[in-house]
C-alpha cells in the first residue's frame, strides 16, 4: 500500500519536473530517463539472489546485463550530448570553434 | 541486531538515491546545469547498486553472476554510447527502451517461476509488468528496425491484420487475468509464459504498421512503457526506489508522447491504431496532381546574394538536413552571415527530426549555440519581420495548407509560418512529398524559390557565393 502512496506522489513530482525541461533538451532527457530506468538493475540483482535453478539465473543474468547497459550507456550518451550544448559566446561574431 | 543495521544502511542508500534522481531531473531544467544533473543521477544509481550488494538475499551468494552481468552489459552500453552517431540517436533510445522493458519482463517471469506463495497484488504486478515490458521490448526492436531502414517504414497491411492484433491483445489480457486468478502452481506458470509470448508478438504487431513520420510519438510511448514496466517491477520486488525511478521515466515518456502528438495534431490513439486504416490513403494522396503548378528555381549566387544582404534570416532545418549530414555546413553558412552582421536564427518545429529534441542535438553537435535555436511558439510571430527564410530538408512542418486548407490531411497541425517572410528559399532534393505524403503549397508560393540538389552540396555553393558577395 505504501507503494501506491509513493507512486501517486512521484507522478505529480515527475510531471512538474518534466514540464520544466526545455524542448532543446528533450533528447538528452530521454536518454537520461533511459539511464534512470536502469534502476531495475537492483530488482534484477534481488531476483538473481533469490532463485536457485540455473536457467532462472540465466534470465537474471540477461536482466542484469540489459539494465547495466541502460545505466552505463544512458549516462555516457547523455553526457556526450550535454557536452555539446553551448551558450552563445558573449563576444559578437562567434566563429563556432570549440572542442568536440 | 547487525542485520537491522544492514537494512538501515540499505534503506538510507536507497533514500539518498531517490533524492539524487529527483534533483537530477530538476537540474535538467537548463542546459547550464543539465550535465551536473546527469552526473547526480548516475551517482544515485551507483549508490543504490552498491547498497544492493549488502542485501541479505545477495550477500555471500553468487556475486559472480551479478558482477559478470554488470560487466558485460556496462561495457556493451558504454561502447554503444560512444560509437553512436547523433543522427542515429533515435535508434539508440529505441534500444535502451527495449532493454529496459526486457529487464522488467525478465524480473516478472523469474520472480513468478522462482517463488511460490506470492500475494495476489504481487502476481497482478508480475502479469502487468510482463505484458508491458514485453511490448516495450519487441515494439522497440521494430521501431529500431524501421529507423535503421531494415524494415520498410510503411508496411502494407493485409485487411485482417486489425482482427489478428485485436485477438492477440484480447488473448494476452485474458491469459494475464487467468494468471492472476490462478495465482500459483505449475498451470499458472505455463499461462504466464504464454502471456509473455503473446505480449512479445503484440509489440511487433502494434508498431509494425506505424509509419516513419510517427516514430517520435512511438519512441516516446515506448519510453513511457519502459518506465511503467519499471514501476511494476518495483511492486513485484517491493522496492520503493524502483517505483520512484520508474515513475519519473514514465512521466517523461507520457509528457513527450502528448507533446509530439500535439505537434502533429494527432491523438495517441490515432497514431497507434489510425495506421491500420489510414496508411494506404495517405500513401496515395501525394502522388495525384500538383505537377502542373509553377515552381520557381533559383541559382546559388542569386540565393547567396539575398542571404548576404538580408537583415534577418531564419533557418528552418528538418530531418532532410540530418540525412544529408549538412548540419556542419549550415553552421558554417550561418556564422559567415553573422560575421556580415546578418541576424541568423533557427526555427525548430517540435517534430523536426525523428525524436523529441533531435534537431537541437544535431545542431549542438555542429557548434550552433542553443540560444540561437527558437521553438515554434517563440519564433512564429517573427517570420513576418524576416527577409529570408532558408528551409533545409523540412517539408510538412512548413506547409501553409495546415492553416488555410480545411481539406488538407494535415489541416490543424501547428506549422512554422514560413510563408509570412519576404522571401523563402527551399533547399530540396526534388519535388517529392514529405512524410505525410501531402503536396506543400509553400513550394508554389510566388515568394518561394527552390534550390534543388543535395542539401550539403547546395549549402557548400551558398557558402562560396556568400564569400564572394
Amino acid at each position: 500500500m505504501l507503494g501506491i502512496y509513493i507512486l501517486t506522489l512521484a507522478i505529480f513530482l515527475g510531471a512538474v519536473l518534466i514540464m520544466r525541461v526545455p524542448s532543446t533538451l528533450h533528447t538528452p532527457l530521454m536518454s537520461a530517463t533511459n539511464m534512470i530506468s536502469g534502476i531495475v538493475l537492483i530488482g534484477a540483482m534481488l531476483v538473481v539472489g533469490s532463485v536457485d535453478s540455473w536457467w532462472l539465473q540465466v534470465l537474471g543474468f540477461l536482466a542484469i546485463a540489459f539494465s547495466a547497459a541502460n545505466v552505463v550507456g544512458g549516462y555516457a550518451v547523455t553526457d556526450r550530448m550535454l557536452k555539446m550544448f553551448k551558450q552563445r559566446a558573449p563576444a559578437a561574431g562567434t566563429s563556432g570553434k570549440g572542442e568536440r | 541486531m547487525i542485520d537491522n543495521w544492514r537494512d538501515a544502511f540499505i534503506d538510507l542508500a536507497y533514500f539518498i538515491s531517490a533524492v539524487l534522481l529527483i534533483i537530477s531531473l530538476n537540474q535538467l531544467g537548463s542546459p547550464k546545469t543539465a550535465r551536473v544533473g546527469n552526473q547526480l543521477a548516475v551517482g544515485g544509481l551507483l549508490l543504490a547498486i552498491v547498497a544492493t550488494f549488502f542485501n541479505r538475499d545477495i550477500a555471500g551468494g553468487d556475486y559472480w553472476v551479478i558482477l559478470l552481468g554488470i560487466a558485460v552489459g556496462g561495457a556493451g552500453g558504454y561502447v554503444m554510447a560512444q560509437r553512436v552517431q547523433m543522427t542515429a540517436m533515435p535508434q539508440m533510445i529505441a534500444i535502451f527502451n527495449g532493454m529496459g522493458g526486457a529487464t522488467s519482463a525478465l524480473i516478472a517471469v523469474s520472480e513468478f517461476l522462482g517463488k511460490s506463495d506470492l500475494g495476489r497484488g504481487t502476481v497482478l504486478s508480475i502479469a502487468l509488468g510482463c505484458i508491458i515490458g514485453s511490448i516495450a521490448l519487441t515494439g522497440s526492436l521494430v521501431a529500431f528496425a524501421k529507423l535503421q531502414g531494415l524494415v520498410p517504414s510503411r508496411t502494407a497491411l493485409p485487411g485482417n491484420r486489425q482482427l489478428i492484433t485485436a485477438g492477440l491483445l484480447g488473448g494476452m489480457a485474458l491469459l494475464g487475468a487467468i494468471t492472476v486468478i490462478l495465482q500459483d502452481g505449475a498451470l499458472a506458470q505455463t499461462v504466464l509464459i504464454l502471456t509473455f509470448l503473446l505480449a512479445l508478438a503484440a509489440g511487433v504487431l502494434l508498431v509494425m504498421p506505424i509509419g516513419g513520420a510517427d516514430m517520435p510519438v512511438v519512441i516516446a510511448i515506448l519510453n513511457a512503457f519502459s518506465g511503467v514496466a519499471a514501476v511494476l517491477s518495483g511492486f513485484v520486488v517491493n522496492n520503493q526506489l524502483m517505483i520512484i525511478g520508474g515513475t519519473l521515466v514514465g512521466a517523461s515518456g507520457v509528457f513527450l508522447s502528448l507533446l509530439m502528438a500535439k505537434a502533429m495534431n494527432r491523438s495517441i490513439g490515432n497514431v497507434i491504431f489510425g495506421a491500420f486504416g489510414a496508411t494506404p490513403s495517405a500513401g496515395g494522396a501525394g502522388t495525384g496532381g500538383g505537377e502542373s503548378l509553377p515552381v520557381r528555381e533559383v541559382t546559388p549566387d542569386d540565393a547567396a546574394v539575398s542571404l548576404a544582404y538580408a537583415d534577418r534570416v531564419i533557418v528552418v532545418p528538418g530531418y532532410g538536413l540530418a540525412v544529408a549530414q549538412a548540419q556542419h555546413s549550415v553552421q558554417e553558412l550561418a556564422s559567415l552571415l553573422q560575421e556580415r552582421g546578418v541576424d541568423v536564427r533557427y526555427a525548430i518545429h517540435p517534430v523536426a527530426g525523428r525524436m523529441p529534441g533531435h534537431m537541437n542535438v544535431l545542431l549542438a553537435e555542429a557548434n550552433v549555440p542553443y540560444d540561437d535555436l527558437y521553438e515554434m511558439e517563440r519564433i512564429n510571430g517573427d517570420f513576418a519581420k524576416t527577409d529570408v527564410v532558408l528551409v533545409i530538408g523540412a517539408n510538412d512542418v512548413t506547409n501553409p495548407a495546415a492553416r488555410d486548407d480545411p481539406n488538407s490531411p494535415i489541416y490543424g497541425m501547428p506549422v512554422l509560418r514560413v510563408d509570412e517572410a519576404e522571401r523563402v528559399i527551399v533547399l530540396k532534393r526534388g519535388m517529392s512529398t514529405g512524410f505525410a505524403g501531402v503536396e506543400n503549397a509553400l513550394f508554389h508560393n510566388p515568394k518561394t524559390s527552390m534550390l534543388f540538389g543535395d542539401a550539403k552540396a547546395s549549402i557548400g555553393k551558398l557558402i562560396a557565393e556568400v564569400r564572394a558577395a
